[in-house]
């Protein structure tokens, strides 16, 4: 009576479509728009890095996959996951233009193995790995990652700064152009450019970082999909104008305007792409707003008051260790249960 | 009067509807088969005790099985033919149970032997509550909770409000809006009767909004004086769970533990309503149901008039057979159905739907780990944190997971259905629960040697 083609299991027999790894790869897509925006303001360098970041944080993960082959697992194996491509395209985007290659294969690598595999794989990292990688190398290559390129000229595009082909631990005998930052215009007193630069991305920094229309776009078009969660950014941002606009009736002479904030530097990629990373943000909505109004204060603060030009990094891996005591004091109340604050286990 | 989509409760999730494969389908009768299996189990609590033994004739609609205990249900015969045997048969649980197998007398018009009914206006209440554990009613929306023990408050409580339950929230099933639209008559009759069985002041019809005109219809034929209120919330999963439809209905939490009684509510199932009505309309006991057969994997998809003990490969045959990559057989809807292993299982009272799904169909199970996405948080319809409950599951703190209110978890699988990583969270929380209703049913016992 019993028939061999009938599959028992047990309910749901219905899910969404939505899986971990289709969240990877699409974000990695959304992202495509800005990657060619990036290659349109810094030229031919741009892809090149991108790809030694990405080879850098397969690399690991690649090698995790074929250790694990012959194993029973019951979980997907690591690469198929997509995630490892994120991270490594993630931090290429917020290196300088002119990284040598071999920094950025190196910063990949970082990023996975520091800021993910020693934590239990993903899902058990604390810190958002591609910027664990770029706080990696901001420490340890603290002059090539503040070396920027001016935005290129028409005819200059397909040009590679010969920076990119140094090899490791070999002085480089290269001379770097520098271009200042508007961030660091600021931060020194210096004029800052037009909003409309700020806005497109005409304006010397890291590869993805300068266009913020670009990735505000992307980023709403994640929201809108469901894929990030828009809590977080909105929050980020909406902090982010608060305190910045606050300083700026202050003394509108000493602290740039609320605007100037929110379209300079790595705010934009940093709230849409890095903070909304699931994995390193809170596990309940109350908490997601407490951390992006963390993570607006805290880059304002830095920006301000601190001696770095830009602290949209540091804001986040700040945040993301705060995230297990956000969750502990914003845990749901159950169903027919009355309001108890504080902590739970 | 609320049409408006905003009225529903917190959390929950948004399925894909399926309901077109049946919707426009009028309920037919399926001819009786030649065999059938009635399961002296098919209704929460104690066995029913069979009254019948082989070769004994038996007409339909005739008493065969007496309640096992007070939570328990009478069993009545779905047709007249002779007793084949009584004993372990298969069942959809997916364990043997204890069954009466009846041969359909080939000869007999099968005319309903019917019960002896009053009318309901002449009863007190506790003739009425008598007269539907008689009928041997249960809960047909699924979980077939005896309905007698329902419509009994315990002591020093009393309900104030019906709430009849017509949300029908699985995916797939049709058989509740079948019956709001084709058995008005039983529906407005069985609410009355339930109403004067409760003493309730006020009945609600709740629904969902890809049911409007159902509830339309249900408006236009209620009588003008009785005060009943038809809702239509919006489509959600799980709407139709008993909590969440309170919620609905009189924005109110059933207290963690506690019972919609403490609310002064009672919900039923439309069916259920609708079988009392009949049964007081035409002295017909619960022998059949609707049940909506549908999915990719049936051929001819049908509403069907099924009576109680007929075998799925029967159904199959009446509806065409199934299609070659049929994989799945559910009893139930796809979010809280069970997956059926064998052909001769019975439908049973509580089977709403059958649902066949095809290669297709079937879920991805590859695990991938859990990148705290909080869907499953936000999806949660009664506010629990399924991600830190399915860690504490996979790493067997059991007891850790009652602190995390485990217990108030009611398995809608909302949780499993969004985790894009396929962690098996409702499946984890089922074998949790179970384990600590036993580990808690020792320490009573421990308890008592005392």
């Amino acid at each position: 009576m019993s028939d061999p083609r009938l599959l028992v299991t047990t309910s749901p027999f219905l899910k969404d479509s939505a899986s971990t790894a289709w969240i990877m790869w699409h974000v990695s897509l959304s992202l495509a728009p800005v990657v060619l925006v990036a290659t349109w303001f810094f030229g031919g360098s741009v892809p090149l890095v991108i790809l030694a970041a990405i080879a850098g944080a397969v690399v690991p993960e690649g090698i995790q996959t074929i250790l694990r082959r012959n194993a029973r697992q019951p979980q997907a194996p690591p690469l198929r996951d997509g995630s490892a491509f994120l991270t490594g395209l993630l931090l290429a985007l917020t290196l300088p233009p002119g990284i040598p290659l071999w920094m950025a294969f190196l910063g990949g690598l970082v990023s996975v193995v520091l800021g993910k595999t020693v934590f239990g794989g993903i899902g058990s990292n604390v810190f958002n790995p591609a910027l664990v990688g770029r706080a990696f190398l901001q420490a340890a290559f603290p002059a090539t990652m503040t070396s920027w390129l001016p935005v290129a000229e028409a005819g200059s595009r397909a040009q590679v700064p010969a920076t990119l082909f140094t090899t490791p631990l070999l002085a480089a005998d290269v001379d770097a152009i520098s271009a200042a930052t508007p961030l660091s215009q600021a931060t020194f007193g210096q004029p800052t450019p037009e909003f409309a630069d700020l806005l497109f991305g005409a304006v010397p920094g890291s590869l993805g970082e300068t266009g913020a229309l670009v990735i505000l776009l992307a980023g709403l078009y994640l929201a809108v999909r469901g894929i990030v969660n828009w809590r977080i950014p909105l929050s980020i941002l909406a902090t982010v104008w608060l305190v910045g606009s606050g300083l700026h009736l202050l003394d509108p002479a000493g602290y740039p305007g609320g605007m100037f904030h929110l379209t300079a530097g790595g705010l934009m990629l940093g709230a849409w792409f890095m903070a909304s990373d699931p994995v390193t943000s809170p596990m309940t909505q109350a908490g997601c707003w407490v951390f992006g109004a963390l993570i607006g204060v805290l880059v304002v603060v830095i920006r301000v008051f601190g001696g770095l030009p830009e602290g949209v990094m540091y804001a986040i891996l700040f945040a993301n260790a705060a995230t297990p005591l956000i969750n502990r004091f914003t845990q749901p109340r159950t169903f027919g249960t009355r309001f108890k604050p504080g902590f739970t286990r | 009067m609320s049409g408006s989509a905003a009225r529903t409760f917190k959390h929950g999730v948004h399925p894909g509807d399926f309901k077109e494969l049946t919707r426009e389908l009028p309920v037919e009768r399926v001819p009786l088969p030649a065999v059938l299996t009635v399961p002296l189990s098919q209704h929460l609590g104690a066995p029913s005790v069979p009254l019948v033994k082989v070769g004994d004739y038996v007409r339909r609609g005739q008493l065969i099985g007496k309640a096992g205990g007070y939570v328990s249900a009478n069993l009545h015969a779905p047709c007249s033919g002779t007793v084949r045997s009584v004993g372990p048969a298969h069942h959809p649980s997916g364990k043997m149970v204890e069954s009466v197998v009846i041969e359909r007398d080939a000869a007999s018009a099968q005319v309903l032997l019917p019960m002896d009914v009053q009318d309901w206006r002449g009863q007190t209440a506790e003739e009425i509550v008598g007269t539907v554990a008689e009928g041997g009613f249960v809960g047909l929306g699924g979980a077939a909770f005896p309905t007698h023990v329902k419509l009994t408050p315990p002591e020093g409580k009393h309900a104030r409000f019906l709430i009849v339950n017509a949300a029908e929230c699985e995916p797939y099933l049709n058989s509740d809006y079948r019956i709001l639209l084709e058995q008005t008559e039983a529906v407005i009759e069985g609410i009355q009767v339930l109403m004067k069985a409760l003493g309730a002041e006020k009945a609600f019809v709740g629904t969902e909004d890809n049911k409007t005109d159902a509830a339309e219809h249900l408006r236009g034929a209620l009588p003008p004086d009785l005060n009943v209120e038809v809702l239509v919330f919006e489509t959600k999963y799980p709407q139709g769970a008993e909590k969440m439809l309170i919620d609905a209905v009189l924005h109110r939490e059933v207290p963690s533990g506690r019972l919609p009684i403490d609310l002064h509510v009672v919900v039923n199932n439309v069916g259920t309503v609708a079988g009392v009505g009949q049964m007081y309309l035409t002295g017909q006991p619960l022998i059949e149901r609707v049940v909506t057969v549908t999915g990719p994997g049936i051929r001819q998809p049908r509403n069907l008039l099924v009576p109680v003990g007929t075998p799925l490969e029967h159904v199959i045959d009446h509806c065409g057979g199934m299609t070659e990559d049929t994989r799945q057989i559910l009893f139930g809807g796809p979010m809280m159905g069970q997956a059926q292993r064998f052909l001769d299982v019975p439908v049973m009272k509580g089977t709403s739907g059958i649902l066949f799904l095809t290669d297709r169909e079937v879920v991805e199970r590859t695990e991938y780990a859990c990148i705290k996405c909080l869907r499953c948080v936000d999806a949660c319809p009664v506010f629990l944190n399924p991600s830190r409950l399915g860690a504490l599951a996979k790493a067997r703190l059991y007891e850790d997971m009652l602190d995390h209110h485990i217990m108030d978890c009611m398995e809608c699988a909302s949780c499993s259905f969004v985790c894009p990583s396929n962690i098996p969270l409702v499946q984890r929380f089922r074998v949790a629960k179970g384990l600590l209703k036993e580990q808690a049913a020792r320490d009573r016992e421990r308890e008592g040697a005392k």
